[in-house]
């Protein structure tokens, strides 16, 4: 694992932590990942910054910028929920979702 | 061009999985996405392989654009249907490329892959087997391409449209946030260029907005309707989904694709670049 990595996220090899504000975590239900959720970045005012696909994991990542973000979850048959998360460069900030 | 013609809903293809005057195409910023599950019979179509040309920054030429399409099995008498993740920046950029190189009947999945696994419809990892065909492409059409030379004269005088993030226009980020944010060029956008990221034009689930819904974001925006529309991004992709929003949804003559987008300009020496939330002067 490398520098900086977090237990339980997705692996940080080959990123340079110190320049990103990380975000990044897992979709679960029921405690299992979700692979085919969509999870979408919304800055500070609620305007659509970037969307990814889980992976095989259910995990997600993003590299945004210092402030304040929501993560905006759609999965198949599940409701869309949003969570608020602070992001900084040069940290992770490691977010779980249920759904 | 009208919604009719260039949108089909995910309930439309599913109709239509075995009709063989149909092809669909999958095209993913991930180009792994495909092999890990297609709607059934679909292509793929790989944006970094077989749409770019390996040596220069250019797309295939007419030849290799004609050899692709012969090989995968698309005749020039097929409707191509284009689907993809990222709520279809890839899609919608691959059919920008298709009417770029004439093709006739080209249309857009509603929703892209997102909608359709959202639906929990079926994906299989089965691939199709398509007989080749003997495909010919017109020549590049550059009414729908902008270069940098008409980007740099537009400043001031059309609309110039950057769908890009809020924070990729302002300057604060160079990149979309799901990528590693180290690059060449300078932060910032082509000045007079409005902000309307692509995404307004989208609903959560991948799907366009109504048309009088978009017409109001793009006018709101500072759109002129009696000129001239450039849109662009970082790489091209993004202003394909409003490049097909202002032109094939919404039917505005006149607008083209600015492909180098904010990679060839924001490394243009000596053109002027804006910072912050406001427009700029010309």
């Amino acid at each position: 694992m490398g520098c900086g990595a977090v237990v339980g996220g997705r692996s940080l090899d080959g990123v340079d932590v110190t320049k990103e504000a990380i975000i990044q975590g897992q979709v679960l239900r029921s405690g299992e990942p979700v692979e085919n959720a969509y999870v979408r970045l919304l800055d500070s005012t609620g305007e659509f910054t970037a969307e990814v696909p889980t992976d095989d994991a259910g995990q997600f990542r993003f590299f945004a910028g210092d402030g304040r973000w929501t993560l905006r979850t759609l999965a198949p048959k599940a409701e869309t929920t949003d969570r608020q998360v602070v992001a900084q460069v040069g940290s992770v900030a490691e977010v779980d979702i249920s759904v | 061009m009208s919604r009719e013609t260039a949108l089909v809903t995910a309930d439309w293809v599913e109709q239509n999985l075995d009709n063989d005057q149909i092809v669909l195409v999958e095209v993913d910023e991930d180009t792994t996405a495909y092999d890990k599950g297609h709607i059934k019979g679909a292509i793929k179509l790989d944006w970094t392989t077989d749409l770019q040309d390996q040596v220069r920054r250019d797309f295939v030429n007419k030849q290799q654009f004609e050899a692709l399409l012969s090989g995968r099995g698309v005749g020039n008498d097929h409707t191509v249907v284009l689907y993809g993740g990222n709520n279809n920046w890839f899609a919608a950029y691959a059919y920008w490329y298709f009417k770029l190189y004439g093709h006739e009947d080209v249309k857009l999945l509603d929703g892209g892959r997102k909608k359709w696994e959202l639906d929990s419809r079926e994906l299989t990892e089965e691939l199709p087997n398509r007989a080749a065909t003997q495909y010919t492409a017109q020549e590049q059409d550059h009414s729908l391409r902008a270069f940098r030379d008409e980007v740099v004269a537009a400043i001031g005088a059309q609309n110039l449209v950057d769908v890009r993030s809020p924070d990729e226009y302002a300057g604060r980020l160079l990149a979309p946030a799901h990528l590693p944010q180290e690059q060449a060029q300078r932060a910032g956008h082509i000045p007079t260029a409005s902000s309307v990221p692509w995404s307004k034009a989208a609903n959560d689930d991948g799907t366009f907005k109504s048309d009088d819904e978009l017409t109001e974001i793009y006018t709101e925006a500072g759109v002129d309707w009696d000129k001239d529309t450039i849109a662009y991004c970082r790489i091209g992709e993004r202003s394909s989904h409003t490049w097909f929003v202002l032109k094939e949804l919404l039917g505005q003559q006149n607008v083209k694709n600015y492909d180098g987008s904010w990679t060839e300009y924001g490394s243009l020496v000596g053109v002027p670049v804006a910072l912050g939330d406001e427009r700029g002067e010309a």
